[in-house]
C-alpha cells in the first residue's frame, strides 16, 4: 500500500511536512515498512483542501488531513483496511462524501483539449499520432464533408481565436472562403512573442501533426492548397520537430496531391521569423512572409480579402488550430459546451513568476483567477501576499484582489481593463513595483515598436520616459493625469494592435494602484522597495552584531566597521545592489 | 513507407498501431513491456532531460530491464523538470518530476524493479478528452 502526502508548497504550508513525518513515524512504530510506503508528491491541484492524503490502490482521498490524524490513519485504514469516513471530501453541491479519487474528476480543474497529446505522444514519430486518432478528422473532412459543412461546424462550436484578439475563427474562414482567387493561403502564426508565453512552442514541440492537420483542414474550407507555417527561429527545436513532421505526413500521403483520394492537395511550407513582436500582427507577419519589413498595414483591405502575395489568406494562431480536429471528431456541439456563453472550450496559460507551479496549464473557460493561482498554481512562492496578476503581455493589463473570483473569458478580461492575449499569465507578490512593472512593459513595447506610425513610435517612448520619472521621484501628481491623456491619444491613434494595446499596462496599473503611484509623485517613496532612486540601506544597530557579511560581500567596498561593532553604509557610494541584504543572517539591512 | 491512400486504410492502419500500443502499455500479460517517456520539450532540454534520457537509455540496457524508452513534449510541469512518466504494465502512469541522474537511478532500481514509489510524483491534476 501507498500513502501518498501531498509535497506541494500549499500543503506544506499547512503542515503537510509534520503530516508526512507522522505517519512515516506510525509507520515504523507499527512494523509496516514492508506493507505502507509514505511518499511526498507534488502539488495535486486542490491546495484549498490540503493537505491531501491519497491511499492506493484503493484511490481513497483524504483531505485536510491533520498531523494527528497520522495515528488514525495507520491504524484504521493501514491496518484495519476501514476507510475514515470524516476524511473524506464533501460534495459541496451533493453534500456527500466522495470516497475516491475516480469519482471526484472535478478535483481536476485542467481540461486538456489543445495539449491532448503534448506530453503524451513521441513528437517525432507520426504513428503515434496516428494511433492517438490522428488524421482521422482530416480523413473525414476530406471524404465526406463539404467545405461549407466544415465551416459551419467550426462557427457552430464557438472557437474564437487563441492568439489575442479572440475572433470568431469560423467566421474568419467563411470571409476567406467567399474571396474567390486562383490561389489562396493557409497561414499558422507561430510568432509567439508575449514575454513569458510558450503554448505555441510547446504544441509544436509535442504535437506537431495536430496543426498540420488543422491547416489541410482549413485549406480544404476555404479552397486554398497552399499553407505557410511562419514561426520565429528562436525556436529551433519546433521547428526540427516540425521539418520531421512534415516529411513523415508527405510519406505517408497526408500532405501533397490527391491525399486519402480525395482529389484535394495540400501542401505545407516553413518560413522563418527572425523574432520581432509586431510580427504576430497578421499584416506585419504577411509583409515578412514576403521578404518585406515586417510592419503591418491598414486593413481593410483584411488578409482574407488581400493578403500573402495579394491573395486570399486565413491566417490563424497555433493553439487555435489545435482545437480544430478535436472539434471535427467530437463535434461542434461538444466543444460549445466547454466554457462560458461567449468565450467556449479552453485556454492554455503559461504561469510565471512569483507563483509555486510554474508551468503550463490548460483550462476550460470561466473559471476564476483564484483557482488557477491558487489551486492549480499553488499559490505565492514563499507564502507572501498575492498583489496582481498581469495577463496578456505587453498588451494585458494588471488585475488585482478584487478581480481574482472573476470567471476568466475573452470578454470578462477587456472589461476589467485587460485581456486574453496569447495566455501568458504573470504573478505578483508585495515585493513588486507596480509602476516598475508599467514601466518593464513600456520598455518592450518601445523596444519592439515597428516605428510605422508616429503615435506608437513617438507617444510610447514618451510614456516610458514618463514613468521613468517617476520611478525617479522627479514627478508630481499632475503628471499623473499626462500620462494617462498621452496613453489615450496612443491607444485611439496607433495603426496596429501593438500600439493601440500598448498602454494597457500603464492604465490599469494607474486604475488599480494610484496609490502606489501617488507614494512615488508625492512622498518619493517606492512602497515595495523596488526603484533603486527611492530608496536606501540602513544598517539596524540593534540587530547588527558586527560579523562583516555585509562588508565582505559588497561589491564597492561602501560598509565599513569593526569585527563585533556595527556597520554603516556610506550612502553616496552605495549602488543598492541587494548583496548586504541577502547576505546579512541577523536582519540588521533594511530597505528604507 | 507506404502511402495511406484512402480513409479506409488510415483507419485500418490506426487500428493496428492502436493495438500495438495497446499491448504495449494496458494490458495485463506479465510479459508487457515498460513504457518510459521523457519530457523532451525545451524547458526540459534547458533542465538536462537529454542526459537523463541518455542515462535511462544506457542503464536500462546494462540492467537487462526490458523497457522502451521514448521522448515526448512539454507535460506542463516547469517547476519541476525533467520529467519523466513511467508505465509499467498494467498499471496508471507515473509522473516522477526533478529527475537528476541519481533519480533515474531510484526510478530504475526502486519503481521499475519493484513497485516502490518515489518522492516527487506528481500527481495527474488534468482530465483528458476521451478521443472520440
Amino acid at each position: 500500500m501507498h500513502m501518498l502526502v501531498c509535497g506541494g508548497t500549499g500543503c506544506h504550508a499547512s503542515a503537510g511536512e509534520m503530516l508526512f513525518e507522522n505517519l512515516k513515524k506510525e509507520v515504523q512504530e507499527n512494523n509496516l515498512q514492508d506493507e505502507v510506503q509514505v511518499i511526498a508528491t507534488g502539488c495535486f491541484g486542490f491546495c484549498e483542501k490540503g493537505p491531501i492524503v491519497k491511499v492506493i490502490p484503493d484511490n481513497t482521498f483524504y483531505v485536510q488531513v491533520e498531523p494527528k490524524d497520522a495515528k488514525e490513519l495507520i491504524a484504521e485504514h493501514a491496518i484495519k483496511g476501514r476507510v475514515i469516513k470524516r476524511l473524506l471530501y464533501i460534495d459541496p453541491v451533493k453534500k456527500e462524501q466522495i470516497p475516491d479519487s475516480k469519482h471526484m474528476g472535478f478535483y481536476k480543474k485542467q481540461l486538456r483539449i489543445a495539449l491532448r497529446n503534448c506530453g503524451m505522444i513521441d513528437p517525432e514519430n507520426i504513428d503515434e499520432y496516428l494511433a492517438a486518432d490522428g488524421y482521422e478528422a482530416m480523413g473525414k473532412v476530406l471524404l465526406e464533408m463539404k467545405p461549407d459543412a466544415v465551416i459551419q461546424e467550426i462557427i457552430d462550436s464557438g472557437l474564437r481565436g487563441r492568439g489575442g484578439g479572440g475572433f470568431p475563427t469560423g467566421v474568419k474562414w467563411q470571409i476567406a472562403s467567399k474571396n474567390h482567387a486562383d490561389q489562396k493561403y493557409v497561414v499558422c502564426n507561430a510568432d509567439e512573442g508575449d514575454p513569458g508565453a510558450f503554448m505555441d512552442r510547446s504544441i509544436l514541440e509535442g504535437d506537431p501533426h495536430c496543426v498540420l492537420e488543422a491547416m489541410v483542414i482549413n485549406g480544404f474550407s476555404i479552397g486554398a492548397t497552399k499553407g505557410l507555417i511562419y514561426i520565429r527561429a528562436e525556436y529551433p527545436l519546433a521547428i526540427k520537430r516540425l521539418k520531421i513532421a512534415i516529411d513523415q505526413a508527405r510519406n505517408y500521403g497526408l500532405l501533397g496531391t490527391d491525399i486519402l483520394g480525395s482529389g484535394f492537395d495540400f501542401d505545407v511550407e516553413i518560413r522563418y521569423g527572425a523574432g520581432a513582436f509586431v510580427c504576430g500582427e497578421e499584416t506585419a507577419l504577411i509583409r515578412s512572409m514576403e521578404g518585406e519589413r515586417g510592419e503591418p498595414t491598414f486593413k481593410p483591405p483584411f488578409p482574407a480579402q488581400s493578403g500573402y502575395l495579394g491573395k486570399p489568406t486565413n491566417v490563424n494562431n497555433v493553439e487555435t488550430y489545435a482545437n480544430i480536429p478535436v472539434i471535427i471528431n467530437k463535434g461542434a456541439k461538444w466543444f460549445a459546451s466547454i466554457g462560458t456563453e461567449k468565450s467556449k472550450g479552453t485556454k492554455v496559460f503559461a504561469l510565471a513568476g512569483k507563483i509555486n507551479n510554474v508551468g503550463l496549464i490548460e483550462v476550460p473557460m470561466g473559471i476564476t483567477l483564484r483557482e488557477v493561482i491558487f489551486e492549480i498554481g499553488g499559490g505565492i512562492q514563499g507564502g507572501k501576499k498575492f498583489k496582481a496578476v498581469q495577463t496578456g503581455g505587453p498588451s494585458g493589463g494588471c488585475l488585482t484582489e478584487k478581480h481574482l473570483d472573476t470567471p476568466i473569458d475573452f470578454d470578462n478580461l477587456l472589461a476589467v481593463g485587460s485581456m486574453m492575449g496569447s495566455g501568458g499569465m504573470i504573478v505578483m507578490d508585495e515585493d513588486d513595483c507596480m509602476v516598475a512593472v508599467a514601466k518593464f512593459y513600456l520598455d518592450f513595447t518601445v523596444e519592439e515598436s515597428c516605428g510605422k506610425c508616429s503615435p506608437c513610435r513617438v507617444g510610447n517612448k514618451r510614456l516610458y520616459e514618463q514613468l521613468d520619472l517617476i520611478t525617479k521621484g522627479k514627478a508630481t501628481e499632475k503628471d499623473l493625469d499626462k500620462l494617462r491623456n498621452l496613453s489615450y491619444v496612443i491607444r485611439d491613434t496607433s495603426l496596429c494592435g501593438l500600439g493601440q494595446t500598448s498602454p494597457n499596462p500603464v492604465l490599469s496599473t494607474l486604475d488599480n494602484f494610484r496609490e502606489e503611484y501617488l507614494a512615488h509623485t508625492n512622498e518619493h517613496r517606492c512602497p515595495a522597495g523596488v526603484c533603486k532612486d527611492l530608496i536606501r540601506y540602513e544598517v539596524i544597530a540593534e540587530n547588527c552584531v558586527g560579523c562583516t557579511a555585509c562588508a565582505r560581500n559588497c561589491p564597492v567596498n561602501c560598509i565599513s566597521g569593526e569585527r563585533k561593532q556595527v556597520h554603516v553604509i556610506d550612502q553616496s557610494l552605495c549602488i543598492k545592489c541587494n548583496a548586504c541584504l541577502e547576505k546579512c543572517k541577523f536582519n540588521a539591512i533594511a530597505v528604507i | 513507407m507506404t502511402k495511406i491512400k484512402s480513409l479506409a486504410d488510415l483507419k485500418k492502419m490506426k487500428s493496428s498501431l492502436q493495438s500495438q500500443v495497446a499491448l504495449r502499455e494496458k494490458s495485463d500479460n506479465p510479459e508487457g513491456r515498460i513504457l518510459v517517456r521523457v519530457g523532451m520539450g525545451t524547458s526540459g532540454i534547458a533542465s538536462g532531460a537529454k542526459q537523463v534520457m541518455e542515462f535511462l537509455i544506457d542503464e536500462l540496457e546494462k540492467r537487462n530491464v526490458d523497457a522502451i524508452v521514448t521522448q515526448t513534449g512539454d507535460m506542463g510541469y516547469s517547476y519541476a523538470e525533467p520529467t519523466v512518466e513511467v508505465t509499467l504494465p498494467g498499471q496508471e502512469p507515473i509522473v516522477f518530476g526533478d529527475v537528476d541522474q541519481k533519480k533515474a537511478d531510484d526510478i530504475i532500481e526502486k519503481y521499475i524493479k519493484n513497485g516502490e514509489l518515489l518522492d516527487g510524483i506528481i500527481p495527474q491534476n488534468y482530465e483528458t478528452i476521451d478521443k472520440k
